[in-house]
């Protein structure tokens, strides 16, 4: 089992982490002391004071006019279209002179009821009584969403081209071989929890927000920039809001979604708009959803302290009961035979190992009995000039890099001690013959900055590259030069090459290029 | 045509077992609905014991067991009618006459009838069940003299119409919604999973549907509910009893009461229907699993590069080609014995007989739109495609047979084989034989001409449809489109595919008179805008299996194919692929095929159709981006024209 201890101390204050190379991560004293690379994704900040964030809220705007002089039954469908039954009820209950009193006292006794009632649901299920906004804070994967600049992120799978999701609701769509960049805005487009781009596709792009899901179509070619939204279907299912995790199907066929609000899981088909609701009543919900990339398997976690594995041949899961709390994260290795995953209130990362046998031709897979502790990340104090820096903590999310072999864990800190700020770990790992788990060190930003959210480029040539947004409102990008082990899954031509080594600082050229094991 | 004891095979060893098993599930499911109904419908707040109790007496009774008899009795006949009218590729009306002419169809009418009959019987064992003052039809009442005659019961009366009102309704919406259209999802799931996950929707359906069917009865029966009840009187000799105020009154029809016990028993009749409707559908859509090769030579009609290019019955197609799709992703082991050699031979028997499937169905495809925009684009308008009957003269007659899977057999007959022709065609280039005497006429279709021109068969154009923007240069020599549709080709409609079970396109005297007539004067105001476009598409199931079916296996020929048999067809599968492509952007540049319909969340009437051509058109780019992603650099050593490099190349750089 790895755990903190083995890794090397931070960095001290002021130091960023620039790259990895030569297995050595490397520090610089400022960003700008980027690498030559031969790619190098543009380097973004959002200032929060740039954006134009608006205040408005759906409910108070009616407050804002006059005083109704409609009748009654105007006044009533009205409240039925906007807030359905309990609307209507308060509607009728408020306008005292205009109804017979035993209609209003009949329709507030009835609200009354059902509030009860619904009090009772969340006493069973807590996160039902957070309003959407904080369902979304407390099941996101971005650390402290609701204060967060970069609210959703995502790289397009197949080009160098990702989307940012901004607080201010607008997506912005950035490719570094187009000038133009798409500022994406629709009316129901508020609180974006998550941004994925369709596989196998140039435009299409998920987005799930607080009332609904909308597939946008930006064209790769148009040099709009400001796609109408036209553009964007909106796909909903009533009482699936907010939706807090998409997956696409690495087939890039089916979209799933999924609500805290929610105990059905939606299985979309996008072109035609239909959905078919995977209903499962235990755990109150479904948070966070992750295909395995060989689109064999999903997870999908709730609320409570279970999560569930479903295989996508015939749609069946399997439940997995946890001991402490929710399963806050998780991430599949390359060929989806494995499944880490972390669990809210506990500090180390599980394994969850699937063996497709190709011997039943049904492609039925047999599962795991238990989940074994694969690295502990407890905290752990470490002695620099600086003083003694306590690392270690809660998981906020994991991230795992298509070939295999890192993996990045967002540590959570503590908000309310000053020297245990969030901190990205980063492990090498190995899939095959046997799982390994290495440590490789700390990736830091510029001082004051904390990661919020995090992401690996799917397909970067010379090893794997972090992109990680930082509380300030910028996005930086940490590449890990390697040398793959195994093949490359994605494209015969995509041999990994190591960057140029002369260009590199002369002190770091005599390193050795041999793996050195840590542990 | 086609080898009747195959399809006959297919249908009494799967389909009839399936329609079988459903129509026993409903009845197993009937016991539990009706006590549900029951209770229900005898419910009362004040006296909640009493309803339990009356609930178990009346459930024990003779009639009770006598109407459940009967109650089984109508279950199993829909379940036959269901089985009877049901089609896997819908048949859509272009316009609101044509729609007409569907309910005027002979056929339909006797479904109508037939409905109307099953739903007054169960309304009569609702009736009986609700007990109370709906029991009998006639009640002794005494008269001013103290004689004792027999008098109409209208409250028996009215739910027995009301059952009739509803079952026919049913039936009427059944083809306004396409309710006999068999759709198939696109997640595979257990049978108990899916009804599981349905029932919610028909509980809902049958009672919104039911509501609506209450309403318009009620209106129905205030206006013309004296003509039933005075003939019922004449003809049973009863008298119209004068103590209460009849039904057909405002004041007789506010019985809230009654309102709902008619509302609760057209609940309970759709509900019943429903579910075996959507038993029915579960239990025919299930996955099938066809053997890819078989060791026994009497086995080889089961397995599916066989079964694939059967006609009949069509959901023998839809089911052979939702496995392939399913066994190109799923199932390693099923994807290695389709790239096998044979074993004398070692011919790819498998994979030539299953791609060459494919790609005359894309092909076929592909044809269909070219000539639907060939002739919008010659006249301005569409034509409209709905029954066939108009352009079913004695030289295309025999070609809709070969339009779904052409045979070699059936190569030189007419045009439209023409058109269809498989594309791996090792034939030397006989089409251009019957043909050339015609080149130089003037009623000569753009499309014939252009295919009836020598192609080379080493060029990767050959066998396939040639660009459109080559066509749009050639001069249209005539105006009128009966020209077109006799001489050129004919936009092959689905619905004149003939589907297992479907009227062969013989609409009723009046529908094929209201057709004609419906050009001149009705056209502009009765025309259902979309509609054309989503005919056009209405079997695009299979084009989309077929897509999924091929782009998977070439995906993973990439690493599994150990004798390269893809790689031969690797050029006219991209090539197939990048017409249909450019076909359907063009179709989509229409006015009205890009317009999403407005969805149906409550209706049991499924509107898959109405979307296959942007689900079609998704899973196209799919596939082609999943070949390219595959192959990557590779596709630049395939061969083919400069145009379709071009359009790859734009693949390949995830410009689409």
């Amino acid at each position: 089992m790895c755990s903190l201890a083995l890794f090397p101390p931070p960095l001290p204050y002021g130091q960023t982490t620039v790259c990895e190379s030569n297995n050595e991560l490397l520090s610089g004293s400022s960003t700008e002391d980027q690498l030559k690379q031969d790619f190098s994704p543009p380097s973004l900040s959002f200032p929060r004071e740039s954006l134009k964030l608006h205040s408005r809220t759906e409910n108070s705007s009616k407050a804002a006019f006059l005083d109704h002089s409609e009748t009654l039954w105007m006044r009533s469908a009205a409240a039925w279209r906007d807030g359905g039954l309990t609307g209507l009820l308060n509607e009728i209950t408020n306008s005292h002179p205009h109804v017979p009193k035993w209609l209003s006292m009949s329709s507030g006794c009835i609200l009354a009821l059902l509030r009860w009632v619904s009090s009772f649901h969340g006493s069973l299920f807590p996160h039902l009584t957070l309003s959407s906004e904080d369902m979304i804070a407390e099941f996101s994967q971005v650390l402290n969403w609701s204060d967060c600049v970069v609210r959703a992120f995502a790289w397009h799978p197949h080009t160098d081209k990702f989307a940012v999701a901004l607080l201010d609701d607008s997506i912005k769509i950035y490719n570094p071989k187009s000038a133009t960049t798409p500022t994406l805005k629709h009316r129901l487009q508020r609180n974006v929890a998550v941004v994925q781009w369709k596989p196998l596709c140039a435009s299409a792009l998920a987005v799930g927000c607080q009332n609904c899901l909308l597939v946008w179509h930006v064209d790769p070619c148009s040099l709009s920039t400001r796609p109408s939204a036209g553009c964007a279907h909106v796909l909903s299912h009533p009482g699936h809001a907010p939706v807090t995790s998409i997956a696409w199907s690495p087939s890039g066929s089916l979209l799933l979604s999924a609500s805290p609000m929610d105990t059905a899981m939606m299985v979309w088909d996008v072109a035609a708009e239909s959905c078919v609701p995977l209903q499962r009543v235990g755990g109150g919900g479904v948070t966070f959803l992750s295909w395995s990339p060989d689109g064999s398997h999903v997870l999908a976690s709730t609320p409570s302290a279970l999560f569930r594995v479903w295989e996508t041949r015939m749609w069946t899961c399997e439940r997995w009961p946890c001991i402490k709390g929710r399963c806050q994260s998780g991430c599949w290795s390359p060929d989806g035979s494995r499944l880490l995953f972390t669990v809210q209130g506990e500090t180390v990362i599980y394994a969850l190992t699937f063996t497709n046998t190709p011997a039943v031709p049904s492609g039925t897979s047999k599962g795991p009995h238990a989940a074994v502790v694969v690295a502990d990340l407890s905290e752990t104090t470490f002695n620099t000039p600086d003083g003694d820096i306590v690392v270690g903590g809660e998981i906020q999310s994991l991230a795992w890099d298509p070939r295999g072999e890192r993996l990045a864990v967002l540590l959570k800190g503590d908000p309310r001690a000053a020297d245990r700020s969030p901190i990205i770990a980063v492990f090498k790992t190995r899939v095959r013959p046997i799982f390994e788990l290495l440590p490789c060190g700390f990736v830091q930003g510029e001082p004051g900055a904390e990661p919020r959210l995090m992401q690996f480029h799917p397909n970067f040539r010379h090893g794997a590259l972090l992109t990680v947004c930082w509380s300030s409102g910028r996005i930086t990008h940490v590449p890990f030069y390697f040398l793959s082990a195994s093949i490359p899954r994605l494209g015969p031509s995509g041999s990994p090459t190591l960057p140029h080594v002369q260009e590199r600082p002369a002190d770091f050229a005599n390193q050795s290029l041999f793996t050195e094991l840590i542990s | 045509m086609f080898s009747s004891e195959q399809s006959c095979w297919f249908i009494r060893k799967v389909i009839c077992w399936r329609a079988a098993a459903s129509i026993a599930w409903a009845v197993l499911l009937l016991p539990p609905s009706t006590a549900i109904f029951v209770f229900l419908s005898k419910f009362s707040v004040l006296h909640p014991i009493q309803t339990i109790s009356e609930c178990f007496s009346m459930l024990t009774s003779a009639t009770a067991i006598f109407s459940f008899i009967l109650l089984c009795g109508v279950i199993i006949m829909v379940g036959f009618l269901n089985f009877e009218y049901y089609t896997v590729i819908p048949t859509i009306a272009c316009s609101k006459i044509a729609l007409f002419g569907q309910l005027l169809h002979p056929r339909q009418l006797v479904n109508s009838l037939v409905h109307c009959i099953m739903g007054m019987i169960v309304a009569w064992c609702s009736a009986v069940t609700i007990g109370f003052r709906y029991e009998t039809l006639g009640h002794p009442c005494a008269q001013t003299d103290g004689y004792h005659q027999m008098c109409l019961n209208e409250y028996h009366l009215i739910l027995l119409l009301g059952g009739a009102f509803v079952g026919f309704s049913h039936s009427l919406l059944g083809v306004i919604h396409n309710m006999n259209y068999v759709s198939f999802h696109t997640v595979q799931q257990y049978k108990y999973l899916r009804f599981k996950g349905c029932l919610p929707l028909v509980v809902r359906c049958s009672a919104t549907q039911a509501l609506y069917s209450v309403r318009n009865f009620i209106v129905v029966y205030y206006f013309l509910g004296h003509i039933p009840r005075t003939w019922i009187c004449k003809t049973l000799n009863l008298h119209l009893g004068s103590s209460a105020h009849p039904l057909d009154s405002i004041a007789g029809l506010l019985d809230l009461s009654l309102l709902y016990h008619l509302w609760i028993s057209a609940t309970f009749l759709l509900f019943t229907w429903y579910i075996m409707l959507l038993l029915f559908r579960i239990f025919l859509t299930e996955g099938y699993s066809f053997p890819v090769q078989s060791s026994f030579t009497e086995d080889a009609d089961h397995c599916l590069p066989k079964v694939l290019t059967e006609k009949q019955p069509m959901l023998l197609k839809f089911l052979a080609l939702q496995d392939l799709a399913l066994l190109s992703q799923h199932s390693p082991l099923r994807r290695c014995e389709v790239f096998s050699l044979s074993q004398p031979g070692g011919h790819p028997h498998n994979w030539n007989a299953i791609s060459k499937e494919c790609l005359s169905l894309l092909a076929d495809l592909t044809q269909r739109l070219v000539a639907y925009h060939d002739t919008v684009a010659t006249n301005g308008r569409a034509k409209s495609l709905s029954s066939g009957s108009e352009r079913k003269t004695s030289s295309e007659t025999s070609g809709t047979e070969d339009f779904m899977s052409p045979r070699p057999t059936a190569f030189m007959k007419t045009p439209a084989s023409v058109f269809a022709r498989s594309i791996a065609g090792g034939q030397q280039s006989p089409l251009t034989a019957p043909f050339t005497p015609d080149l130089d006429s003037p009623f000569m279709s753009p499309a014939l001409r252009r295919l009836a021109a020598p192609v080379e068969q080493g060029s990767p154009w050959y066998g396939t449809v040639q660009s459109p923007h080559i066509m749009r240069r050639v001069p249209k020599l005539w105006s009128t489109s009966t020209d077109s549709q006799v001489n050129g080709s004919p936009p092959p409609s689905p619905a004149s595919v003939p589907s297992d079970k479907q009227e062969p396109s013989k609409p009723s005297f009046l529908a094929q008179f209201l057709q004609n007539r419906r050009e001149q004067v009705l056209k502009p105001c009765l025309k259902l805008p979309e509609a054309s476009s989503q005919a056009l598409f209405a079997d695009s199931q299979a084009h989309i299996w077929a897509l999924e079916g091929l782009s998977y296996l070439v995906q993973a020929s990439f690493s599994e194919d150990q004798f390269g048999v893809v790689q031969t067809t690797l050029p006219s599968i991209l090539s197939c692929m990048l017409v249909l492509q450019e076909a359907v952007d063009r179709h989509f540049k229409l006015p009205h095929a890009s317009s999403k319909p407005v969805r149906s969340t409550s209706s049991m009437g499924d509107s898959t159709y109405k979307t296959l051509r942007f689900a079609l058109r998704a899973t196209l780019k799919t596939a082609i981006y999943r070949i390219t992603t595959t192959f990557g650099d590779h596709l630049n050593a395939v061969q083919l024209s400069a145009e379709h490099q071009k359009r790859l190349q734009q693949f390949l750089e995830y410009k689409e």
